[in-house]
C-alpha cells in the first residue's frame, strides 16, 4: 500500500467512526462525561437564578421592605402580569426600531465598507466622518435630530442606527482589508474580476469579523433605542419600554418599572442570542472560533 | 557578471528555439532595502524542467512570482519570446502557480477550491465536476473532495493546491516547494507523476526546491542561486534522457549529478556568506 493509499484509507475510517458515533449503543466514558457536561452547563445557571430570585424574595419579606422601594419578585410577576398589553405593545416599540436600526445599520455598514475597499481615496474622504458620528455621544446629538426629523420615532431610529453602524463598518473593513495577500495574487493570476474578487474572496473572508460585528451592534442598537427614547422624554409621543419606565418611576409603580427592566434585559439577551446563533452556524463549517476542536 | 555569460549562452537543452520567457537583469529591492533578487537574467525554453535551486532567502520565491507578474520589479524585463500574440494577459491565462503555502480558501471545500480556476472563468459546478475529480485523482484526494481544509494534514492541503494548478492545464507551471511537507514515498510518487504529467502534456515546469536530489531527479536544468543580494551563480544541465523512473534514482549518472549539483550549490552558500 502507497502512503497515499494509506491516507485515504485512514480518511475513510475517520468518516465511518464518525458515522458510528451516532449508532454507538454504549458510549465512551469520555461521552458520557460530556453529556453530563452538557447538562451542568445548562442547569448551573438556571439553578443560579432561582436561587437569586429566592434569596431576593426571603430578603424582602423578612425586612419587610416596602414595595416601592424594592418590590418582591411575586410582586413584579403580578406587575408583568396585570400591565401584559401595555408593556407588550411598548416592548414591541422597542423591539421594532432595534431591529430596524439594526437591519439599516447592516446594510449601510455592509455597502459602505465595500465602496471604501474599492479605493483608499473613497476611504480618505469617508471614514472619518463615520469615526466622527460613532465617537460623539448620541444623547448629545439627539437633541438635534429630535428638531430636525418629523416623527419621535424617526429621530429614535436614527440615533439607534448611528450607534449600531460603526461597529459593522468598522469591523466589515478590517476583514474586507485582511484577504490572504497570496490569495488575492492567485485570483489576479486567475484574472478575476473586481467583482469576482469581492463575492469569492473579500466577502466570504470578511464574514467572521462582520458578525462579530453584527453581534456588537445589536447590543448596541437596542441602548441606542432606549437612550434616545430617554432623550426624547416624556414629552414625545413615544410609547417604547424606556418610555414606560419613565413612566413607572414618575408615579412610583416600581413593580411595573421592574416589569419593564426585565423585559429589556430579556430582549437584550435574545438579541445576543439570535446574533451568536447565526455566527455559530454560518462559520461552525470552518472558522477557528466556531469549530469544535479536537485536538 | 557571470550570470549575464550565462544568459546568452546557447540553451543547452532539447528546448526549441525561442525561449517562452526570458529574463534580462532583472533586479528587486523591497521598500525596506532587502535586495531580493540583483541583475538576474534567466531564458525559460519551452517544455523545460527548470529548477531553481538555492539557499533559504536567496529569491527564489521572489523569482518566480515575477515570473507570474505579480508584484514589480525594480529594473529589468522581462518579456515572453515564445507565446505568440505577445500580450503578458494572454500568457498569464495560461500559468499555473503552486504557492510555498497551500494558500486554499478556509470557507471553501476542497472541491470548491480546486474548482474555483475553472469557476473564475464562469464554468458551471456541473460542468466543471469531471475535471476537478481527475485533478484530485492526480493527488490522490477524491476521497476529500467535501472535507474541509482545516480537516486535512498539511500535505494533503499542499496536494490540493497542486490539483488547483494543474486543473486549467497551464501551459506553464511554476511550483514553490511543493513537496516540502511530504513524506519521502509520497514525494517520490508525485515527483513520478509530475514527470509523467509534463511528458504527457508538453508542460513547461519551473520548480523551486531546496533539495539537490530532487532537483537532479526532475530537472533538464538546475539554476543555483546564492542570497544577499538574490542571484543566479551557476546553471547545470542534466542530461540524462526521459522518461525517468525509480531506476534513475539508483543509477551512477543520478550520483554523479548529485555530486556535481551539491558541489555547486555549496559554493554559493560560501559565496554568500562572504558578503
Ligand atoms: N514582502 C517582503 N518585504 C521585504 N522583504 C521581503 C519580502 N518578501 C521577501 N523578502 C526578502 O527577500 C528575500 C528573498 O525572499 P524569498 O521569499 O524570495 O526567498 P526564498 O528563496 O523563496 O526562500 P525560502 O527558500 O526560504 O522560501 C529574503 O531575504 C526576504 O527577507
Ligand atoms: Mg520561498
Amino acid at each position: 500500500m502507497t502512503a497515499v493509499e494509506a491516507e485515504k484509507h485512514e480518511g475513510e475510517m475517520a468518516r465511518t467512526s464518525v458515522q458510528d458515533l451516532s449508532t454507538d449503543e454504549a458510549p465512551r466514558p469520555a461521552e458520557a462525561g460530556s453529556a453530563t457536561g452538557r447538562w451542568l452547563r445548562f442547569l448551573i445557571p438556571v439553578l443560579m437564578l432561582v436561587g437569586l430570585i429566592v434569596v431576593w424574595q426571603v430578603y424582602v419579606m423578612v425586612y419587610d421592605v416596602p414595595h416601592y422601594i424594592l418590590p418582591s419578585p411575586v410582586r413584579v410577576a403580578q406587575a408583568l402580569a396585570a400591565d401584559w398589553p401595555v408593556l407588550l405593545s411598548a416592548l414591541w416599540v422597542t423591539l421594532t426600531i432595534t431591529l430596524k436600526a439594526l437591519v439599516i445599520a447592516l446594510v449601510g455598514g455592509v455597502a459602505l465598507a465595500i465602496l471604501m475597499a474599492q479605493s483608499k481615496w473613497i476611504e480618505l474622504a469617508l471614514y472619518p466622518y463615520a469615526v466622527i458620528l460613532q465617537v460623539t455621544p448620541v444623547v448629545a446629538i439627539a437633541p438635534l435630530i429630535l428638531i430636525y426629523t418629523p416623527t419621535t420615532q424617526a429621530a429614535i431610529l436614527i440615533c439607534a442606527w448611528i450607534v449600531a453602524f460603526f461597529p459593522v463598518l468598522s469591523n466589515t473593513t478590517q476583514g474586507l482589508r485582511s484577504t490572504d495577500h497570496n490569495l488575492l495574487n492567485l485570483f489576479e493570476l486567475y484574472r478575476a474580476s473586481r467583482w469576482q474578487t469581492l463575492i469569492f474572496l473579500q466577502l466570504p473572508n470578511a464574514l467572521p469579523y462582520f458578525l462579530a460585528g453584527l453581534r456588537i451592534a445589536g447590543g448596541l442598537a437596542l441602548i441606542a433605542a432606549v437612550v434616545g427614547e430617554f432623550a426624547a422624554g416624556t414629552a414625545g409621543a413615544g410609547s417604547g419600554l424606556a418610555f414606560r419606565l419613565l413612566e413607572s418611576q414618575y408615579r412610583l409603580n416600581i413593580p411595573r418599572l421592574f416589569g419593564a427592566l426585565i423585559l429589556l434585559s430579556l430582549t437584550g439577551v435574545l438579541i445576543f442570542a439570535a446574533t451568536s446563533l447565526v455566527s455559530h452556524l454560518l462559520l461552525r463549517k470552518w472558522h477557528e472560533s466556531a469549530v469544535r476542536r479536537e485536538n | 557578471m557571470n550570470t549575464a555569460a550565462i544568459a546568452t549562452a546557447p540553451d543547452p537543452t532539447t528546448a526549441s528555439h525561442a525561449p517562452l520567457v526570458s529574463l534580462r537583469g532583472v533586479s528587486k529591492t523591497f521598500s525596506n532595502g532587502t535586495v531580493a533578487l540583483q541583475n538576474m537574467s534567466l531564458d525559460i525554453g519551452e517544455r523545460e524542467f527548470v529548477s531553481l535551486l538555492g539557499p533559504s532567502g536567496c529569491g527564489k520565491s521572489t523569482a518566480l512570482r515575477i515570473i507570474a507578474g505579480l508584484g514589480d520589479t525594480t529594473s529589468g524585463t522581462i518579456t515572453w519570446p515564445g507565446v505568440r500574440d505577445d500580450t503578458t494577459a494572454k500568457s498569464r491565462h495560461e500559468i499555473g502557480f503552486v504557492f510555498q503555502e497551500p494558500t486554499l480558501m478556509p470557507w471553501a471545500t476542497v472541491f470548491n477550491n480546486v474548482w474555483l480556476p475553472l469557476r473564475l472563468r464562469g464554468v458551471s459546478r456541473s460542468a466543471a465536476r469531471g475535471d476537478v475529480m481527475e485533478a484530485l485523482g492526480m493527488v490522490g484526494l477524491e476521497k476529500f473532495a467535501d472535507s474541509y481544509p482545516r480537516e486535512l494534514s498539511g500535505g494533503m492541503k499542499m496536494r490540493v493546491s497542486i490539483a488547483r494548478a494543474l486543473i486549467t492545464r497551464p501551459k506553464l507551471l511554476l511550483m514553490d516547494e511543493p513537496f516540502a511537507a511530504l513524506d519521502e514515498i509520497t514525494r517520490f510518487k508525485l515527483n513520478n507523476d509530475l514527470l509523467h504529467l509534463w511528458e504527457k502534456f508538453g508542460w513547461t515546469v519551473i520548480f523551486v526546491t531546496h533539495s539537490v536530489f530532487e532537483s537532479v531527479y526532475l530537472s533538464s536544468r538546475i539554476v543555483v542561486m546564492a542570497s544577499r543580494p538574490g542571484r543566479v551563480i551557476d546553471e547545470l544541465a542534466i542530461d540524462a534522457p526521459y522518461p525517468r523512473e525509480e531506476e534513475f534514482r539508483t543509477s551512477s549518472i543520478y550520483n554523479e549529478y548529485c555530486r556535481k549539483t551539491s558541489d555547486a550549490l555549496h559554493a554559493a552558500m560560501e559565496g554568500s556568506e562572504h558578503r
